[in-house]
């Protein structure tokens, strides 16, 4: 029998797998845990470097000022599990916040009526933009470039461009206010987190996301509705992204017309930072929050040290490249 | 008639079945029929109504005449899934698996068994139950691949291990391959062999789709070649050389093959004469039980 690429990966594959040489496994841990590692490195760094870091005082202001940007990540990272992306979450982020101030202090008690009424707004964008790719077959890039472009404008025509501010008690609450010691937006967050978490790695339907980011074609032809998976990854993407402008608005007590503009950028940075591929397919949300909380610990860090802001950015950009680099040489 | 058709009814059997997609006639009236546990292939060029009638067989398409009968009952196949809980599964010429998912979820891919969690409406996927039938399953095809490795991780003969195991999970009764050794190495059509006798050993048939010849007289007890829609002859393995099922299949007819010494019997060139489909499954038939693919 003739020695053939085949028959060499069927006696080396599985064999090296189980057992793996020292180089595989430190390569396998470097993968699975790189990020996290960086992560506690990131962490030591500035603990020392900065005597106000470990305080819990900061602790507790770095994740809430994360848990929005967090928000919109979880339904992204379902997005990008699929190969899609979703360039409209900053607008929903606007346009829902905005819907949300615009309602809350007429609402009186019925403080859940503006929060429900602005969720719908995000199901709306996401359905829109799932429409385009899924019947439009329009690529997700575009599809969620025109989506975006269109929720801004709704946001702006709905003010004429005016800012809207002074939210009634209790929609406040829900930026400002404190369970225990926790503030009410990391909660918010954490509950979302664990429920996706739960979807993403438990459910059927996590299962077929991961199938349809991995090979759609595959996908369809055991009999999984592929194009249901993707109209439900955008209406959860729509109303985690609506979450994040409900809680920003509440936070800021008002809603500006431009709010969210580019978050989208800084939420595919931090699903990406998080192990997720741009290819689909790969990706976790325990990665993604890990990945939120990386970067909201950097710009923070990078407050407290007095570094200008003109670098932060740049900072940013940079752990991008080291975690696409990570990534990339983790699936080799 | 030493040969006479089995009394029991042909596991599967497709009737007189006609397909026309617009101004082309994919399906001119094809019938074949696979009995319990055998091995059947059906030969033909690209374009020969192979694969439109497998879609058929599988509920992708609904014929526009004609009919199916499994065991003697005829039956409909509306939707690929009716196709599949009937015992009918296919295996894909890609096999059609998910690279970036394990074994066990690719098996189970579309139909994850679930368990309840807080009651019946929070349900997630069993996956114990998922390793454990993967280890069954693949332990009787003797390809015992580790259920929680990542398939992109796999050889060619695995991975179609994996796609026809998935086949096996869900007791298939037929089990239809289109081109099975498209995607492997030519060292695996070895293990093809092995695998389908494996599946024979089971008591599960198999179609067999494939234009390649060698493929088919290896595993082959039976065979059909498809022409233009139409099935141009029926043979069992051993009754007529690769050289004339070669001229069948370009020309859809033996009667003007020209025997260059293959010691085929006069009676047999006549056997790929289109005009009678009796006459050719009556010489068929006549032809050696000693004909064997394995």
């Amino acid at each position: 029998m003739s020695l053939t690429m085949d028959n060499i990966k069927t006696k080396l594959g599985p064999a090296d797998l189980k057992d793996g040489t020292a180089a595989t496994k430190i390569k396998r841990f470097i993968g699975d845990y790189g990020i996290i590692v960086l992560f506690v490195v990131i962490l030591l760094v500035l603990a020392a470097a900065a005597p106000n870091f470990l305080t819990l005082n900061n602790i507790v202001n770095v994740v809430r000022q994360s848990s929005i940007i967090g928000l919109i990540a979880l339904g992204m990272t379902f997005i990008m599990i699929t190969a899609g992306i979703d360039l409209s979450v900053g607008s929903i982020v606007g346009l829902a916040g905005m819907t949300f101030a615009l309602l809350a202090p007429a609402s009186g008690g019925a403080f859940w009526l503006p929060l429900i009424v602005g969720l719908g707004v995000g199901l709306l964008v996401g359905f829109l933009s799932a429409a385009l790719v899924v019947w439009g077959a329009i690529l997700p890039f575009l599809a969620t470039l025109a989506t975006m472009a269109i929720a801004r404008t709704a946001v702006l025509v709905m003010t004429n461009g005016q800012v809207v501010s002074g939210l009634s008690g209790p929609a406040e609450w829900l930026g400002s206010g404190f369970i225990g010691p926790v503030p009410v937006p990391v909660i918010i967050f954490l509950i979302a987190a664990i429920i996706c978490e739960f979807v993403l790695s438990r459910t059927k339907f996590g299962s077929h996301v991961y199938a349809v980011g991995g090979n759609e074609e595959s996908a369809k032809k055991v009999g999984i509705s592929t194009g249901r998976v993707l109209f439900a990854v955008y209406l959860i993407g729509g109303v985690t992204a609506a979450l994040g402008g409900l809680v920003l608005t509440a936070r800021l007590d008002g809603a500006a017309p431009v709010a969210g503009t580019g978050y989208e950028l800084q939420v595919i940075a931090a699903v990406v930072i998080g192990g997720t591929s741009l290819f689909g397919g790969v990706g976790t949300i325990r990665g993604t929050v890990i990945g939120v909380l990386l970067l909201g610990v950097v710009m923070n860090g990078m407050n407290l040290l007095g570094v200008s802001s003109y670098y932060q950015q740049g900072v940013q950009g940079i752990i991008l490249v080291l975690a696409v680099l990570l990534n990339r040489w983790k699936s080799d | 008639m030493t040969d006479a058709p089995p009394a029991t009814p042909p596991l599967v059997a497709l009737h007189d079945i006609h397909k026309t997609f617009g101004a082309v006639s994919a399906l001119r009236g094809v019938s074949i029929d696979v009995q319990p546990g055998e091995t059947f292939a059906l030969l033909g060029d690209n374009a020969a109504g192979k694969s439109t009638l497998m879609k058929v067989l599988t509920g992708v398409y609904q014929p526009d005449r004609g009919f199916i009968e499994l065991d003697g009952q005829r039956t409909e196949f509306p939707t690929p899934s009716a196709s599949r809980d009937q015992g009918v599964e296919m295996v894909y010429q890609d096999f059609a698996l998910a690279d970036n998912l394990d074994v066990r979820s690719n098996i189970f891919l579309g139909r994850e068994p679930q368990k309840n969690i807080l009651g019946p409406l929070l349900k997630i996927i069993d996956r114990k139950k998922m390793e454990a039938e993967t280890k069954r399953v693949l332990e009787r095809l003797d390809i015992p691949i580790n259920p929680r490795l990542k398939v992109k991780r796999l050889s060619g003969g695995q991975r179609q291990a994996v796609a026809i195991g998935r086949a096996l999970a869900f007791d298939a009764r037929l089990i239809i391959m289109d081109e099975p050794t498209a995607n492997l190495s030519v060292a695996k059509v070895d293990k093809l062999i092995e695998v389908t006798q494996r599946l024979k050993d089971l008591g599960i048939a198999v179609i067999i789709i494939t234009h390649r010849l060698d493929e088919a007289f290896a595993v082959a007890d039976r065979f059909a070649v498809m022409r233009q829609g139409q099935v141009v002859g029926r043979f069992r393995v051993g009754d007529v050389s690769e050289a004339q099922v070669a001229h069948l299949i370009s020309h859809g007819t033996l009667d003007d093959y020209v025997d260059n010494g293959s010691g085929i019997p006069e009676e047999r060139r006549k056997i790929g004469s289109t005009s009678s489909m009796d006459v050719v499954d009556a010489v068929a038939a006549r032809g050696s039980k000693g004909g064997n693919g394995s």
